[in-house]
């Protein structure tokens, strides 16, 4: 039986004295499409971040495919808030210096086209709205052919097209068998391919399992109480 | 090993590539290292004789002082969107991006090191004895003295809210055995080598060099990956 894609084990990390997130166990399957949600503040960036081995746990474990987090990196890729990208450089110079480093398989000039950048490729990403600056994150992170893709607030800054755009690849990497992970508010937007679902609050895993989170639980949480856990707690 | 290298010359490629497009980070460093020596020139007085033999000093420390402009810069535009970040996370090896690092901001010191010796010349009528062979040998060890060790610096303190204090106060103490080292040989550059100094004081700039850059490749793993 293949290892789950990522294991956590009472993982937690502290900043400045604080507790981000802080005793979280799951596992999450290969091929699965995981949604993690919670008020703000409650650590889903942070857990999304653990779990892309961009940052190491102060306490407990993260595995990623049965083994350790950093060595795993070339089949993780993870889209945060920061983009990433060089100011000076062209669009199309960022992924191509992305595809040199990373040795990554993918096409720049295909990915491209895929988010829509192509006509805007060799302006300087100091030019790029917002928007576009995301939809060049997306690039890279297609540019890479990950195992494991993690996306937090993917919806973020963009337009009904990017929308549909970022729909369409969820729905593209979850049929190619990528596990994925939305950190996302949008709960209804993704929850038709959700197959596990991780409730946070407060840096406490409050809820995990299989399926889309149920509707009435989301209300409630969303509030920022922090409940019981749920049944299907780890 | 070779994957490391070719990561390495694909940092300093982007390194330079980032330089040229942002000339205004190698005007800075240039003007603020010019605006120093102009101030030591004032400062140092009239005295012909007492400038010349201090000229060495003056431009090693106009070169470190402008040097922290140039290394807060190169961390800051890593930091600004998490490029850093990212590029850890591809993966590159985190020795590929201190060597990348540090050899664009070789490059970058080499440059302003280079400029500013016609201007020590003239500012401080310090015509070098013997020519400018040993003079410009000299600038680029100086300039990876510096480097190495400012890049280290650099990234661990790009992240503090006080960077601008922490990166010279953290660099400085730690630079002065190179750059005891390039102001000596340096000085007998500009008033001559009776007792064949030169070449003791360049291997000492040499070990240091070596040092601080085998140190750097294996330390930095440390500094960025949190």
């Amino acid at each position: 039986m293949a290892p789950p894609a990522i294991a956590t084990a009472g993982a937690g990390r502290r900043f400045i004295g604080r507790w981000a997130v802080r005793g979280v166990t799951l596992a999450v399957p290969q091929g699965a499409f995981l949604l993690v949600y919670g008020p703000n503040g409650a650590g889903k960036t942070t857990l999304l971040r653990l779990m892309g081995s961009a940052l190491a746990p102060n306490e407990g474990t993260v595995s990623l495919f049965g083994g350790e987090a950093a060595p795993a990196r070339s089949r993780v890729a993870l889209l945060t808030h920061a983009d990433g990208h060089y100011d000076e450089l062209s669009g199309r110079e960022n992924l191509e210096q992305a595809k040199a480093l990373g040795g990554l398989r993918g096409s720049v000039d295909e990915v491209l086209v895929r988010v829509g950048l192509h006509l805007r490729a060799r302006d300087p990403v100091r030019q790029y709205s917002a928007g576009m600056r995301k939809r060049l994150a997306f690039a890279r992170l297609l540019l890479k052919e990950p195992e494991l893709a993690l996306f937090d607030e993917p919806y973020a800054a963009l337009d009904e097209e990017g929308h549909t755009v970022v729909d369409a690849l969820f729905q593209e990497l979850h049929a190619r068998g990528t596990t994925v992970v939305v950190s996302t508010h949008q709960v209804a937007r993704v929850s038709a391919l959700c197959t596990h679902h991780a409730e946070l609050c407060a840096g406490q895993l409050v809820a995990f399992g299989p399926g889309a989170p149920a509707r009435s639980r989301q209300g409630v949480r969303a509030a920022g109480s922090l409940g019981e856990p749920s049944a299907e707690g780890p | 090993m070779k994957e490391v290298v070719r990561q390495c010359s694909l940092v300093v490629r982007k390194e330079l590539l980032h330089l040229w497009r942002g000339k205004a980070r190698l005007v800075a460093t240039g003007a603020f290292a010019f605006a120093n020596l102009v101030v030591f020139s004032f400062a140092g007085g009239l005295h012909g004789e007492a400038m010349r033999t201090n000229a060495a000093g003056f431009l090693w420390v106009g070169i470190l002082l402008a040097s922290t402009l140039a290394l807060g810069e190169s961390f800051r535009v890593e930091v600004q969107n998490q490029a850093l970040e990212a590029m850890v996370l591809l993966p590159v090896h985190p020795a590929a991006i201190f060597y990348g690092k540090a050899i664009g901001n070789f490059v970058l010191l080499s440059l302003v090191g280079a400029v500013m010796v016609p201007c020590s010349i003239v500012l401080f009528d310090a015509v070098p004895v013997g020519g400018l062979g040993r003079l410009f040998l000299t600038i680029p060890f100086g300039a990876a003295a510096i480097s190495a060790p400012g890049t280290m610096h650099a990234a661990l303190s790009c992240r503090a809210r006080s960077r601008d204090v922490l990166l010279p106060l953290l660099l400085f103490p730690l630079v002065v055995p190179g750059l005891v080292a390039a102001v000596q040989a340096t000085q007998l550059c500009f008033l001559g080598d009776a007792m064949g100094e030169y070449g003791s004081w360049l291997t000492v700039l040499a070990a240091y060099c070596v040092v601080q850059w085998g140190l750097g490749g294996l330390l930095f793993s440390h500094i960025v990956e949190e």
